[in-house]
């Protein structure tokens, strides 16, 4: 396998034109996939996990910081290193509708693929599509035929195979799934999982349904507002969130057994901030549930950013006052705690892994 | 999830119209083809047949009217006006797509650069454009034809610049319109260069488009240039075209009209040709064929046996809804029947195509225009529709029935203050006063914990986010303390923490109001959550109603299992491989008879493929469609224990759930 | 500049009018500065020697080079320029080459001719097309009543491609000198103006009504729409309320594009009629190679222009907030 053929965010920052001046999506995010491993990366719509999925594979620029892939980094504004990126990384979009264009072929998206970086000859360019078809699953018949002939989850098949086609180091699948029918989305999952473990790429699992990021994952990432503020391995992170924002995330995942929904505070009322002018200090303290707003003496969280531990730790929490990692319960005394005390033994802690 | 499979038929004509049968056969294109014959023969022939007569001179007969050796006159050096009119076709369409495909070549260049480059680059080109658009293209082609010197050539070149703009801006909102598609960023990504992208990717896809505003442009051009040369800035005697012509009759208008009316009507004729030859192309690129009337649904016999159980809010009966599509009638739903009690939350959940969003607009009365439903029995608040008249079920709907839709984003009417929107029913329904209406609406929004008050009731929708917006949609549903809220995906818009608290919200207007609560979903493990019962739909059918706590394990439909175990969840195995399923959706338009499910089926029998599975009862509250319902086993992929799912049905989770975002709640408003 | 992007930003935030008509009224500013510049640079452009051009073949070239001089045609170019906009901001718009007298006058007189037609036109394509536009809407909706559908299309595709000043001598020929129930040239009282504004508002009445219809069958098919259908809501106010506001905004957005095409279609109407207006003033100019009135008349319809599409853009965002925030 590929070791070290990973990629790695280092701080970076990623600013839109938005309508009123410029949005930072992305805010001095680091972040590690190493070869071989899949992270995942979760959030809430306008968290920036799409824009900083445009931004590894150069759709975007940001606006500081290092992106590196295999231990190089590219520079976006030359041409030639635009091109050996997209050999490096690849994406996957969100909506398989649109993600490939409708008048070509399947064939012909493929053989694009395929000849992008080495000069194929038609047979060998041939046998590299059928061989793509197969490993997504995919009968050769469908190689003739256009998207719109495709099932939905035909389509996204076809747009992993195009993605797979340049051989990547690097695959980012950016809610690939979302679109998709339960019953056609846990066949990709299950396929994307069994892949990346058979061919060894990073891959970068972007999603915004914990459920499907926990059933691929590794490693998990929750963002909120363009910050990272928790990652630690899928496990920890399930069992035992330490950042305020990810409990609630996790408890307000609806389960099909009802009694095992992990406990967390429902939000503040109040509502999304506005991207374009995050809140001071923590970003999240305005929503928080054990923030300033409900506990008097965190005015910290109002001011003081809370930066993540150093790097190398295998759970961080971008929090001040984050829950302690072997307890399920919050630091200081939760609300629901007393309020409903026949829920501790169904908090985390007691989760299956 | 997106009910896309929705209206398939309806909204389309909200493109071109026109030209509704293919292309040239209709009345449309026939008229074109024979107007554009008739310009086609002068224009070719013209200069052969008619030169000689047009330039010769006939000192003894000048300024005649028409007579039956001149049909229309003489000009002033007696030269016969009808061959002149004949002989000036070509001179004056050629300088007209010349000039239209120089200014198309310039636009299209500068407008489709427009996709490829960076962003200063666009944003300058854009600029660029819209400066040039300010000035209406016949003041530029004016200014122009003086700067460049009368003369045809110089009209050509002057109207090729003015109409580069127009050109320059369509192409630009085409192709940004490619620019922003995920197959674009694809190719991008894949390093492909500028102008592969531009002709592989962005012209393919507009150059349909951009034809079809060439045809008309070209109209455009003819009019143009003949009103240049009407001024005197195009062609030059000796050269003469219709603008030239007409206007030297209009000198003598006073005496003799013909001479003026007769290139004007030449010009218009012209015109018109080129603007229906747009019109056609433009309906053959639309490709719409008109749907066909759908057939008149077989008449179900009114089981007007099963007399109305008392509590029952709504009941329907062999719900059937049939939409006319291109060349087929679609089906999407096959006979639906269910009933819902008051006070009661019942989660209507399927894939996409499964005809579950039809049922809950067949069951409002609002399926979109084309669509038909037919049904054995449906009665709502206990008065069947077929018995009342239509006026009188109206009323009842509108009183005793609310609908929460999808995308709060598209549901409010952007321009009307949130205040009107919600208070209107009201107004409309009860006829409340206006300042009563009001005070109502604030106690609404107080009950969705909205703050703001009557500041809010004056913004707009747009200034809303979407949790806001949809718990506004919420509030106002709640203001006619309907007896049934169909809620229609009332989630699947928003994120995972405000979904949160949007099904608190209904949960508790269900508590205080014993309201009922249709409530459609394509995600099973919200509806397990959230409802007291489920009903499963696939294929048009509702193919097992189980209550929602029995749902993760006690399934008994194969379809049902399927499904469960094919979602992934926190509280599962994570190594458990997800289950899928084979094969497709059912085709919608499909006749024969058998189960919808059987060719996905692992359990089907010979049966399953001939005969339709009815939903019948397997238990207390337990209804199955299938002819080899699994046995009650648990069949579990997971090692969740028994104990602990049992315990949760038990105390009942989503009670505990309610009180304590109620104790939140209150802890809020008391700050 | 990131940092005054960001300041225009937090002022965007904080006063979107005022930085909608401030970025408004710089583009104005800019495009009148190219309309001024490009009026200067006509008469030294046009090739040949427009003097001699206007003056006649045979003109001494004593006269010529008089003319030259008082026209400051033999200075540095740039020295001319200066001259231009000086003279520009007193009124002063030269002297016609032919007549000799002040072409600032000659517009002053003329002008408002011009406006009352192009405005006049301009409320009959509004009067007609709105409503009508509408009416198709609601009737063909959905694949209804698919012959009204095709004789509107037919009709008014038929009507779009007619050109004002065919259709202007057509009338002329038929009503005003067959029939005689119009004055056939000039402005002779309010019913001179019948044919004339007749002739421009013609074909684009038929491209609005077009427009209307699409964009009321866009919002008949909306969520909105639906959504106040759930309300059970008369048909009249749910149309009225519903459905109207938000057809108005984008019909009049692309009514508004219409009106500057008009102002500049004047330029033929009133040929043929004689009107009494700028665009006749400038046929009889272009005829007679008088550039400095071509020159003048080409700065005023354009500043003209100009000016209206600033004012409908700045009815538009009163009429559609949305669009301020949007835009700013």
């Amino acid at each position: 396998m590929r070791e070290g053929a990973g990629l790695a965010l280092h701080d970076v920052t990623v600013r839109h034109h938005g309508p009123f001046g410029p949005v930072t999506a992305v805010d001095g995010v680091s972040l590690e996939v190493p070869g071989g491993r899949t992270v995942g990366l979760v959030g809430e719509s306008g968290s920036g996990k799409s824009t900083l999925a445009r931004a590894v594979v150069g759709l975007d620029s940001p606006s500081a910081g290092r992106i590196t892939v295999g231990g190089r980094e590219y520079r976006r504004r030359r041409a030639a290193d635009r091109r050996r990126l997209g050999q490096q990384v690849q994406l996957v979009f969100q909506d398989p509708d649109t993600a490939l264009d409708p008048r070509m072929t399947v064939r012909q998206s493929l053989a694009e693929s395929a000849g992008a970086f080495v000069r194929l000859d038609r047979r060998s360019r041939e046998q590299r599509i059928g061989g793509l078809l197969e490993l997504v699953g995919l009968d050769a018949g469908c190689a003739d035929r256009v998207p719109g002939r495709l099932s939905g989850g035909q389509r996204q098949r076809v747009a992993v195979a195009r993605a797979l086609a340049v051989d990547p180091a690097v695959l980012i699948a950016d809610e690939v799934t979302s679109a998709l029918d339960v019953s056609v989305r846990a066949a990709l999952l299950t396929m994307l999982r069994d892949l990346q473990r058979r061919m060894g790429f990073a891959m970068l699992f972007i999603s915004h349904d914990l459920a499907a990021v926990r059933h691929v994952s590794d490693v998990v990432a929750v963002m909120y507002l363009g910050r990272v503020v928790e990652t630690a391995s899928t496990e920890n992170l399930l069992r035992s969130p330490r950042h305020p924002y990810t409990r609630t995330l996790l408890s307000a995942v609806p389960s099909l057994h009802a009694g095992r929904r992990p406990a967390g505070e429902p939000l503040l009322p109040a509502e999304v901030p506005d991207p374009a002018s995050p809140p001071a200090g923590c970003r999240f303290h305005p929503r928080c549930p054990v923030g300033p707003n409900r506990r008097p003496g965190r005015e910290v969280c109002a001011v003081r950013d809370p930066q993540q531990e150093a790097a190398g730790q295998p759970h961080r929490a971008a929090c001040h006052f984050p829950y302690r990692a072997d307890d399920g319960s919050p630091h200081a005394g939760g609300v629901h705690r007393g309020a409903n005390g026949d829920r501790a033994p169904r908090t985390p802690g007691s989760l299956p892994s | 999830m997106v009910p896309s499979s929705l209206r398939p038929a309806a909204p389309r004509a909200a493109g071109r119209s026109g030209a509704s049968r293919s292309g040239w056969a209709s009345p449309l294109g026939a008229t074109t083809l024979v107007m554009l014959g008739t310009l086609a023969v002068p224009a070719v022939a013209g200069a052969v047949l008619w030169r000689t007569a047009a330039d010769r001179p006939d000192p003894s007969a000048v300024l005649r009217g028409p007579t039956a050796e001149h049909l229309l006159g003489t000009d002033r050096l007696g030269r016969d006006l009808l061959a002149r009119l004949l002989a000036a076709t070509w001179p004056s369409l050629l300088p007209a797509v010349a000039a239209t495909l120089l200014g198309a070549a310039a636009g299209i260049t500068l407008g489709a650069l427009t996709a490829v480059v960076g962003g200063r680059a666009r944003r300058l080109l854009g600029a660029l454009i819209n400066l040039l658009l300010a000035f209406p293209a016949l003041l530029v082609a004016m200014f122009f034809a003086a700067l460049f010197g009368a003369g045809a050539d110089g009209a050509v070149c002057a109207l090729a610049v003015a109409c580069a703009p127009g050109f320059a801006r369509i192409t630009q909102t085409l192709a940004a319109t490619v620019a922003g598609t995920d197959f674009m960023a694809a190719a991008r990504v894949l390093g492909l260069r500028r102008h592969r992208l531009l002709l592989r990717h962005v012209l393919p896809h507009i150059a349909e488009p951009l034809v079809l505003n060439t045809t008309v442009a070209a109209g455009s051009a003819l009019v143009a240039l003949s009103g240049l040369s009407f001024l005197g800035l195009g062609a030059q005697p000796p050269s003469y075209d219709w603008g030239l012509l007409l206007s030297q009759g209009l000198d003598r208008i006073y005496t003799e009209p013909l001479p003026a009316v007769a290139p004007g009507i030449a010009i218009a004729f012209a015109a018109v040709a080129f603007q229906l030859l747009g019109e056609v192309l433009a309906g053959a690129a639309a490709r719409r064929a008109r749907p066909r009337q759908p057939e008149e649904p077989t008449a179900h016999p009114a089981r007007a046996g099963r007399p109305a159980a008392a509590d029952h809010v709504l009941e329907v009966e062999d719900l059937r809804v049939v939409l006319p599509a291109t060349d087929r009638v679609v089906r999407p739903v096959r006979g639906v029947t269910l009933a819902l009690r008051r006070g009661e939350m019942v989660g209507l959940v399927g894939e996409s195509g499964s005809g579950k969003s039809l049922t809950a607009l067949a069951i409002a009365d609002l399926l979109p225009d084309g669509a038909r439903a037919t049904w054995g029995t449906h009665r709502f608040l206990g008065a069947d529709a077929g018995s009342s008249s239509r006026g009188e079920r109206r009323r009842r709907l509108a009183t005793g029935m609310a609908m929460i839709f999808q995308n709060p984003a598209s549901a409010f009417n952007p321009s009307l203050r949130i205040g009107t929107q919600m208070t209107e029913a009201v107004r409309a329904h009860h006829g409340t006063p206006r300042a009563q209406a009001v005070e109502q609406a604030l106690a609404a929004l107080q009950r969705v914990a909205l703050p703001g008050g009557r500041r809010l009731l004056r913004s707009r929708p747009f200034q809303l986010s979407g949790g806001q917006r949809q718990r506004v949609a919420i509030a106002a549903a709640s203001m006619m303390r309907p007896a049934l809220i169909v809620a229609d995906e009332p989630t699947t818009a928003l994120d995972v923490t405000v979904q949160r608290q949007i099904m608190d919200l209904l949960r508790r207007i269900r508590r205080d109001d014993a309201t009922a609560i249709l409530f459609i979903s394509h995600d099973i493990a919200l509806v397990a959550d959230a409802c007291d019962r489920v009903l499963v739909m696939y294929g048009g059918t509702i193919v097992e109603n189980l209550p929602a706590r029995e749902l993760a394990a006690g399934a008994r439909h194969p379809y049902t299992r399927m499904l469960v175990a094919s979602v992934p969840d926190l509280a599962a195995d994570r190594d458990r491989p997800l289950r899928t399923i084979e094969g497709g959706p059912p085709d919608p338009c499909a006749t024969a008879p058998g189960c919808p499910f059987h060719d996905r089926c692992p359990h089907r029998l010979d049966r399953c493929a001939v005969e339709s599975p009815v939903l019948s009862p397997l238990g207390p509250e337990h209804e199955v469609a299938c002819w080899g319902p699994l046995p009650p086993a648990p069949f579990r992929g997971q090692r969740v224990t028994e104990a602990a799912a049992t315990e949760a049905a038990e105390t009942g989770m989503t009670e505990t759930d309610v009180t304590e975002t109620d104790v939140v709640e209150k802890e809020e408003a008391e700050k | 500049m990131t940092t005054v992007s960001a300041r225009l930003g937090a002022l965007a935030r904080r006063h979107p009018w005022a930085v909608f008509c401030g970025r408004r009224a710089v583009r104005l500013t800019v495009s009148l500065f190219v309309v001024v510049t490009a009026s200067f640079a006509m008469i030294r452009l046009v090739p040949g020697d427009p003097v001699r051009a206007a003056l006649g073949v045979d003109a001494p070239p004593d006269l010529v080079a008089a003319k030259r001089h008082e026209l400051g045609l033999d200075r540095g170019l740039p020295d001319q320029y200066r001259q231009y906009l000086r003279h520009l901001t007193h009124g002063d718009l030269g002297v016609s080459l032919v007549t000799g007298e002040p072409v600032a006058d000659l517009i002053r007189a003329r002008l408002p001719a011009t406006l009352l037609l192009a405005v006049l036109a301009f409320v009959c394509v509004l009067a007609v097309a709105l409503p009508g536009g509408l009416l198709a809407a609601v009737w063909t909706r959905g694949g209804r009543r698919p012959r009204v559908e095709l004789a509107f299309t037919a009709t008014t595709s038929v009507m779009a491609g007619v050109p004002d000043f065919v259709l202007a001598a057509g009338l002329t020929a038929q009503l005003a000198v067959a029939l005689r129930l119009f004055p056939v040239a000039g402005d002779l009282g309010p019913r001179s103006y019948v044919l004339p504004v007749l002739a421009l508002a013609f074909a684009p009445t038929a491209v609005l009504l077009r427009i209307v219809r699409v964009e009321t069958l866009k919002v008949l098919a909306s969520d909105h729409v639906r959504a106040a259908r759930a309300k059970r809501l008369p048909a009249v106010p749910l149309h009225l309320r519903h459905v109207v506001p938000n057809t108005l905004t984008a019909s009049l957005t692309l009514a508004g594009n219409l009106l500057p095409a008009l102002i500049a279609g004047t330029v033929l109407v009133e040929k043929v009629f004689a009107w009494p207006g700028i665009g006749s003033a400038m046929a009889q100019s272009v005829a007679a190679q008088d550039h400095a009135v071509v020159e003048a008349s080409v700065l005023v319809l354009g500043s003209a222009v100009l000016v209206v599409n600033f004012l409908v853009d700045l009815a538009l965002a009163l009429l559609d907030p949305r669009s301020v925030i949007r835009k700013a």
